[in-house]
């Protein structure tokens, strides 16, 4: 047990380090900008005082090692600085903290990818599952082909092919996925519908493919021809003999197509103008907007690394190597 | 029964003897024994190239072009209308294989360069250097690429050059892991170790030895990476900050008519408008696909054809 | 005849009868005959050795002979009837009946043929249990008595392992084990020892031997050695290109083989150079120690190679043989110790040495495929030494190469041939003559001919004999095989776990007194008798009665 437990601190060690540089990277960018940044964001008119000031709020005047552990600090205690939007020349602040900004659509894009999950890991997996136990019959090269040509399309193409059958022609679903606070859970699920079938499109295809190679792969395995000639039937195969070795590689299909998600929503909630946090983050980026940015990709960043480092650990847990150590 | 043993000789002996073809030969066979899919993929891929380099002959208006009908409907003198301020959208298509492709085509060339010269370091040199890189793509690649490209536009700006350097550096680690992996199978080959003990120097190890024996999986892999390199700039543009106007290029030609689609019911061309670069992008991408997956089963099945 | 399990058939009754068995194999595009017809009669509590080749078909034809086929696999025409049932046409639920209680299969790399998620005692028992065979507590204790008869260690609690928790050997034994847990009517053995030390083979031969003999089971056993196959067949069949070449009773295959073919099986065998005693030592290493990191694989190594002479160096797996050779050419840095060549130390490390000194030493691998660069032709390969050691160019350089062909009795035809459109053993001939292209002193052979078929090999260690008469060269040669050692050398080294046992003419090292290693080591070699590993067992035994 003692092995796994060290494996594990070791590769949560390696997570957080890798948080760690990353986040470096992501505060690092600010101090790459241009040194005009102050007077374009303040505009042409913004006095010598204004800028000054303005630069001093960000912490130019300090040096970056001082800046950065100041910035990780308040990030750490969910403080991710103001917004750079609404300043003007004047000195005048009606900016916004970027919390506030990003906390509810973090909050809208998380129930869609939640909502994009719970449908496209079952379907991918049985999918996968199915077209690798009756592989090259015609079931599993009509799916095939289907999900390559998913996988070669861009989400923006799904996405408005969905809208024009199902919005547009036979009005199903709403083409705008505008929610609130004060939506209710039935009406979101509804206006979500359209984007989280988009997403699920994708994804399936995706996961789908992987999970079926990964369990051809295994099917290959000497020990799995054994326990045919042992007499097992396919059922018991899968069950007894595939299953309990699957997990790690199955994880890890997951997980990666989670953080596939993460920036598939991206592109998907800009066509259907869905309030979250991946349309806050290209606007931010139109209006640089840097704070924002920083913080969206903070957040992206630290979900895609969390997901991984979920995938490794059940995949150390599930290894009998580890757990039955010599 | 067989009386090969007593009359034994080396040349005659059998084994896995194929036939000795020319090069030119070997293609054609090769060729032929392609699958419809593979075929599509090539005929379109050559007619996507053949529209890239003839744009300026086939294409009916000038790039940029700006006549007085904004949202002209299919038909007449433009054949799929006529966009937001009225630009050709035949034209804009045609011009937008060019602008589009050639961008992908530059950044995937530049993530070789980079990804695949350092990984070939890394794979020979396997010391300090290799720990260094690889631990540096490790970080780069725990960061989505897109999101990556997005904090990374908003501080260098959407030029063409910043784009192409971007995405060609964040697209080169995975490169560079492909090229280190495969290049680290071959390097402890016994026929490097010969070369090694012959006193061969780096380069010629490197020329020689190495790059011609890792060349199938990174050409298939080059086929893979323009799609994604294609499909991110497409979507970058789609998002507002890829490819600026007045350069035509699908994915951005893609958000300027999507309101079209929204008129559905009354004119259902008009409609199909915004969709035509989107179903352009899939295209080319199916098709490449469909090449190298018939080029990896290819080369992955000569290994074992014995 | 019953199909019944519980009222077995009496001993002699026909088990299984294979007539005109045909099996096709897909590959490169298109389906090809691998078994072309053979015939096969097994009867009750008889041991049928199955023989042949890379390529023969030996271990398709004993799987059909379970009704199974690979993937990629069809058996196209013939009757399999085991036990009255006709396994061609039998349903796949009708085969899984059979499959791991009446008939049972051992693989040849055990290490992968277990599920490394299951202990080793449910997955022996598993087969037994899941026909309802006898209880499963019942199953557990048998299991264990089969594992004591086996003599694994700790027979009670061995079970509770997972499979990555013991060595190849015992595992080999477990396997046997499972197979036998429903006492089979019919036992496949594909090549079980194969992957094993010829030490450890000693012990599973005999471990399977004695259990299979005691249950008075049938069994295929499928190996490509025929001193293996003499200790446990009855019968022996040979096959060729997936034909019978012949079959007869082991004693007479033995004594009086029919086809010339399976005469050339143990040709090697039979090839004995002459020793010639020499004291004019070429290569010497000295006192070396070397170390991959903190694991240290050499102890203090003293080896000298007389010129002109061929010195083989014999050991098991890990024994540090290919590690000696790694030291001399320079690619592991001894930590203590020096080479010395011609009286002259050689630099430690490759970076330092001349390229006169490379020259001198050239190096021949066990694998010959990975040992060329696949991309280049036969020409690219030879002629590149040629280049860059003798300056050769142009026509020069060609005359030379097809000189060197000629020498390694191949012709200028296949100066533009890839190694892929070689055979095995033509392969390894181009790497002779690319060592031979540098004119060097002493070559290094590393396993040269473990991966070749015997008649192959045979014409490889005939070739490297007569270049050494014509050109005074010199071999190290490293094997782990006795014959091979008996055919080609002048001189012996026996290494165990880094060190060397013993050095001394062959003679002197092929009689006794042996060391104990020694002594361990050739008498582990399975011999062309079929009552040398009986003898071996009861030599040993009151030798050591414990």
């Amino acid at each position: 047990m003692n092995a796994v437990l060290a494996t594990i601190l070791k590769r949560l060690g390696l997570g957080i380090a890798t948080l760690f540089v990353v986040s470096a990277i992501i505060f690092s960018s600010i101090s790459m900008l241009p040194g005009d940044f102050g007077q374009s964001v303040l505009g042409q008119s913004a006095t010598k005082e204004t800028v000054a000031a303005f630069r001093k709020e960000l912490g130019l005047d300090k040096p970056a090692p001082v800046r950065y552990f100041e910035w990780l600090g308040a990030v750490l205690k969910g403080d991710l600085g103001t917004s750079f939007s609404g300043r003007n020349a004047s000195g005048q602040d009606r900016s916004r903290k970027v919390s506030d900004l990003v906390m509810p659509r973090l909050w809208n894009t998380l129930f869609l990818a939640g909502v994009t999950a719970v449908i496209a890991v079952p379907l991918a997996l049985f999918l996968g599952l199915t077209t690798a136990l009756y592989r090259n019959s015609a079931y599993d090269r009509t799916v095939n082909a289907a999900t390559l040509t998913t996988i070669s399309t861009p989400e923006f193409f799904v996405a408005y092919i969905l809208i024009l059958l199902l919005a547009s022609l036979w009005p199903v679903f709403p083409s705008l996925a505008n929610v609130d606070a004060s939506t209710g859970l039935g009406e979101r699920l509804y206006r979500v519908a359209l984007p989280a079938l988009t997403l699920t499109l994708v994804i399936v295809a995706h996961m789908m493919r992987m999970t079926r190679a990964a369990i051809i792969n295994l099917l290959a395995s000497p020990y799995i021809e054994m326990a045919r000639l042992k007499g097992a039937s396919r059922s018991e195969i899968i069950l007894k003999h595939a299953l309990p070795n699957a997990w790690a590689p199955i994880a890890t299909v997951i997980a990666f197509n989670l953080a596939y998600l993460v920036v598939g929503v991206v592109v998907v909630e800009v066509v259907f103008v869905y309030p979250g946090i991946g349309q806050l983050m290209v606007d931010a980026v139109t209006s640089r907007d840097i704070p924002v940015v920083q913080a969206c990709a903070l957040i992206f960043a630290a979900t895609y690394i969390l997901l991984n480092l979920t995938a490794d650990i059940i995949g150390i847990v599930t290894n009998p190597r580890l757990l039955h150590p010599r | 029964m067989t009386e090969q043993s007593e009359t034994y000789s080396a040349t005659a002996e059998v084994g896995a003897v194929r036939k000795r073809r020319t090069r030119a030969e070997r293609a054609w066979l090769l060729l032929k024994s392609a699958p419809p899919s593979a075929w599509f993929g090539m005929v379109v891929v050559c007619l996507y190239i053949l529209v890239a380099i003839f744009a300026d002959v086939i294409a009916p208006y000038g790039e940029a072009q700006i006549h007085p009908v904004p949202f002209a409907p299919w038909g007449g003198d433009f054949m799929f209308g006529t966009d937001q301020i009225g630009r050709d959208v035949l034209t804009r298509l045609i011009y937008g294989a060019r602008n589009t492709m050639g961008i992908a085509l530059a950044t995937t060339f530049l993530s070789f360069l980079i990804g695949g010269g350092l990984g070939l370091v890394a794979a020979i040199n396997r010391s300090w250097l290799d720990q260094l890189l690889s631990r540096m793509v490790d970080v780069l690649m725990a960061i989505p690429s897109l999101i990556f490209a997005l904090m990374l536009l908003s501080i260098f700006g959407s030029s063409v050059t910043s784009l192409i350097m971007i995405i060609a550096v964040l697209d080169s680690t995975r490169v560079f892991r492909l090229t280190r992996s495969v290049a680290v199978n071959v390097a402890v080959m016994d026929y490097v170790e010969v070369a090694k003990l012959r006193g061969e120097g780096l380069g010629w190890i490197m020329r020689r030895e190495i790059l011609p024996n890792i060349m199938p999986p990174l050409v298939a892999e080059f086929g893979l990476r323009f799609c994604f390199v294609f499909l991110t700039i497409a979507a970058l543009s789609f998002l507002g900050v890829g490819i600026q106007p007045p350069t035509a290029d699908w994915g951005s030609m893609v958000r300027e008519n999507a309101s079209l689609i929204q008129f559905a019911k009354y004119d259902l061309t008009a409609a199909i408008t915004p969709l035509l670069p989107a179903a352009a992008i899939a295209l080319l991408t199916v098709a490449v696909n469909f090449i190298v997956d018939w080029f990896l089963h290819k080369t992955s099945g000569l290994r074992d054809d014995r | 005849m019953t199909a019944d399990p519980n009222q077995p058939g009496a001993p002699g009754d026909i088990l299984l009868e294979m007539r005109d068995v045909r099996i096709d194999g897909f590959s490169d595009e298109r389906w090809h005959p691998i078994i072309k017809g053979v015939d096969l009669t097994l009867r009750r509590g008889e041991v049928l050795g199955l023989i042949g080749e890379s390529g023969a078909g030996k271990s398709t034809l004993g799987k059909a002979a379970m009704g199974y086929t690979q993937p990629g696999c069809k058996i196209v025409g013939g009757t399999i009837r085991f036990d009255g049932i006709d396994l061609v046409k039998a349903r796949d639920a009708e085969k899984r009946k059979l499959w791991g209680t009446r008939i049972a299969y051992v693989a040849q790399s055990a290490a992968a043929s277990f599920n490394p998620a299951h202990r080793l005692i449910d997955q022996t028992v598993e087969a037994a249990t899941r026909r309802g065979i006898r209880p499963d507590a019942d199953s557990r204790a048998d299991a264990v008595e089969l594992f004591r008869q086996l003599q694994l260690p700790n027979p009670e609690t061995i079970g509770n392992r997972y499979p990555h928790q013991v060595s190849g050997g015992q595992l080999q034994r477990v396997m046997t084990a499972m197979a036998m847990s429903p006492r089979p009517d019919l036992i496949i053995f594909d090549e079980p020892t194969t992957a094993l030390d010829v030490t450890t083979q000693v012990e599973v031969l005999a471990a399977m031997r004695s259990i299979v003999d005691e249950f008075n089971t049938a069994a295929i056993y499928i190996t490509h050695d025929l001193a293996v196959v003499a200790q446990m067949a009855d019968t022996i069949k040979v096959l060729r290109f997936g034909e019978e070449v012949e079959e007869a009773p082991t004693r007479d295959m033995l004594e009086r083989p029919k086809e010339t073919y399976t005469r050339s099986l143990w040709s090697v065998r039979a090839l004995e150079k002459p020793e010639v005693k020499s004291e004019d030592i070429v290569l010497s290493i000295d006192h070396v120690d070397a170390a991959y990191g903190p694991f240290k694989v050499l102890h203090d190594v003293t080896i000298s190679i007389p010129r002109g002479r061929t010195v083989a160096v014999v050991g098991e797996s890990g024994s540090g043989k290919s590690t000696t050779a790694r030291v001399i050419t320079g690619l592991l840095r001894p930590e203590v110790g020096s080479v010395s060549f011609n009286g002259e130390p050689l630099p430690a490390s490759l970076k330092d040495r001349s390229k006169d000194q490379l020259q001198r030493i050239q190096m021949i691998y066990q694998m010959a495929d990975t040992a060329m660069n696949p991309r280049q032709t036969v020409f690219d390969i030879i002629a590149r030494p040629l280049e860059f050691y003798l300056g050769l160019k142009g026509k020069a350089r060609e005359d030379r190469v097809v000189e060197l062909l000629k020498m390694i009795e191949l012709d200028e035809s296949f100066m533009d041939r890839l190694p892929s459109e070689l055979s095995g053993g033509q392969k390894q001939r181009i790497c002779i003559a690319r060592a031979l292209a540098a004119n060097p002193e002493v070559i290094i052979c590393d396993e040269v001919t473990s991966a070749l078929d015997q008649i192959v090999q045979e014409g490889i260690l005939k070739l490297l004999l007569r270049l050494q008469k014509e050109f005074n060269i010199t071999y190290l040669f490293i094997t782990h095989d006795i014959a091979t050692v008996k055919a080609i050398s002048d001189e012996i080294v026996v290494m165990h776990r880094g060190r060397v046992v013993e050095q001394g003419l062959k003679s002197e090292i092929l009689s006794p007194p042996f060391p104990d290693y020694t002594r361990l080591l050739l008498s582990s070699v399975p011999e062309m008798d079929p009552d040398w590993l009986t003898d071996l067992l009861a030599g040993r035994e009151s030798r050591d009665p414990a």
